[in-house]
């Protein structure tokens, strides 16, 4: 049935590279918005800790400070950074806000919602969650 | 693999001996009722600068292999019938040309999210029932021809307002590259949701009422994720993203 449906399925969310910068943010988002949610939970779990005593919440918070704990942490930050810049700029777009006005459509068809606006806010949300990556990085492993 | 060989007898333009490039034409095959996945049938086609991917698969289709089932009309991007995957990305076989594939390997595939009735000919039912419900009409008490004017004047910035959303020539592209369409089957559809847009923004319309009830839905409006990838594929510049995005702010308050 899937078969003659000729969804895409899950596999076009997973192919972001043929629609140009916009399907990259979608797909970004998405990773983002999931890895936030997963780190969401895992952090709830970590904080519990503390219920169970001063020792159990300072084993927890040993693992933070391995060179793994690290680096999940670094992408923590560059995961938040994105999908906080990058959900405003949605937010906006998919209230009408700078997604161009209608006109007379000419050749070859520029999208005008698919603007420069759009594209660079997308490029300033990777560029700030890569600084603030760097950041991070340096902190943490800057002791 | 068959290939066609350059005769100067050929009624066919393509099959002039002048021709130098040939590329390799792989034509998805799959016919529901009798196979079970689909499988690619290659030719090797000569191809000249001006010709489009339309032309090799009728090429071939007269030359080769009859038994391939494409839809086709009016070959000039107007009918929106020979919408399918080309090398990975849905586009018009009419409008695309060889020489701007940059690939000596040309791929053709029916559009996904679209059931395949055969080969590279989808089923376009509930694509047009959906289109259908958004009410794609003028809607008003009275009527052009009852009127003392003839007929409803409108300036030219009055048209522009919904202009690039009447150029749609239902060919399903954007339906076919959105992401929201992978996976829900009963979503409304940038299509459709495009030319909800189309009619609220006409002036001679009071239906807004109507047609933002429909798209108010749980597999309405809000399911785009304005990934734009319906604009991307466009072949008309209807721009459905944006007519999606606007009337988003009609439901929002943001516009009146
Ligand atoms: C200030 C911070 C945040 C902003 C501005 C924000 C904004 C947004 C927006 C606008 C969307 C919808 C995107 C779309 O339409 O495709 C979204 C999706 C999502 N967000 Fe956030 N968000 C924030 C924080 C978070 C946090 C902390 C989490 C996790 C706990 C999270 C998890 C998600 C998930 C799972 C999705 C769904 C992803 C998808 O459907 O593609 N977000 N966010
Ligand atoms: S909006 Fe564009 S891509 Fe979608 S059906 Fe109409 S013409 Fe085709
Ligand atoms: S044949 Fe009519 S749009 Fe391509």
């Amino acid at each position: 049935m899937e078969r003659q449906s000729n969804r895409e399925g899950i596999k076009g969310w997973l192919n972001p590279g043929r629609y140009g910068l916009e399907r990259v943010a979608y797909w970004l988002m998405r990773l983002t918005g999931l890895g936030l949610l997963v780190y969401f939970i895992a952090h709830v779990f970590e904080t519990s800790s503390i219920v169970n005593g001063k020792e159990a919440w300072q084993k927890m918070l040993e693992l933070t400070q391995t060179t793994e704990g690290h680096i999940i942490l670094t992408i923590v930050i560059g995961m938040c950074v994105f999908h906080t810049a990058n959900g405003i700029r949605v937010m906006l777009g998919q209230g009408g806000v700078g997604v161009g006005k209608p006109g007379r459509p000419d050749y070859p068809y520029k999208p005008a919602s698919l603007n420069s606006r759009h594209k660079l806010c997308i490029l300033a949300s990777i560029g700030l969650a890569a600084l603030a990556m760097m950041y991070g990085l340096a902190v943490l492993f800057g002791e | 693999m068959a290939t066609i060989t350059p005769k100067l007898s050929d009624e066919f333009p393509l099959t002039i001996a002048s021709s130098t490039n040939s590329v390799t034409l792989r034509i998805s095959k799959f016919n529901p009722k009798t196979d079970s996945t689909a499988t690619f049938v290659e030719f090797k086609v000569p191809v000249q600068k001006w010709t489009t991917v339309l032309d090799i698969i009728l090429a071939v289709k007269q030359h080769l292999d009859p038994s391939v089932a494409v839809r086709y009309s009016c070959r000039q991007a107007s009918c929106g019938s020979c919408g399918m995957k080309i090398n990975g990305k849905p586009a018009l076989a009419c409008y695309t040309k060889i020489s701007e594939l940059n690939s000596n390997v040309v791929t053709v595939e029916p559009m996904n999210n679209f059931p395949i009735l055969r080969d590279l000919a989808v089923d376009f039912t509930q694509f047009f029932s959906t289109h259908k419900k958004l009410k794609p009409y003028i809607i008003r008490d009275d009527s052009e021809v009852t009127g003392d004017t003839k007929e409803f004047l409108q300036t030219p910035k009055e048209v522009e307002e919904y202009l690039q959303f009447s150029y749609c020539i239902k060919c399903g592209l954007c339906n076919s590259a959105c992401p929201t369409m992978a996976t829900d089957t009963s979503f409304i559809g940038p299509q459709a949701l495009a030319q909800a847009y189309r009619y609220i923004a006409d002036n001679r319309d009071n239906g807004k009422k109507d047609r933002l009830k429909i798209i108010d839905d749980s597999h309405g409006i809000w399911r785009c994720h304005f990934a734009g990838s319906c604009s991307q594929v466009c072949p008309k510049g209807v721009d459905p993203a944006m007519g999606i995005q606007l009337l988003r702010g009609y439901l929002l308050g943001f516009r009146k």
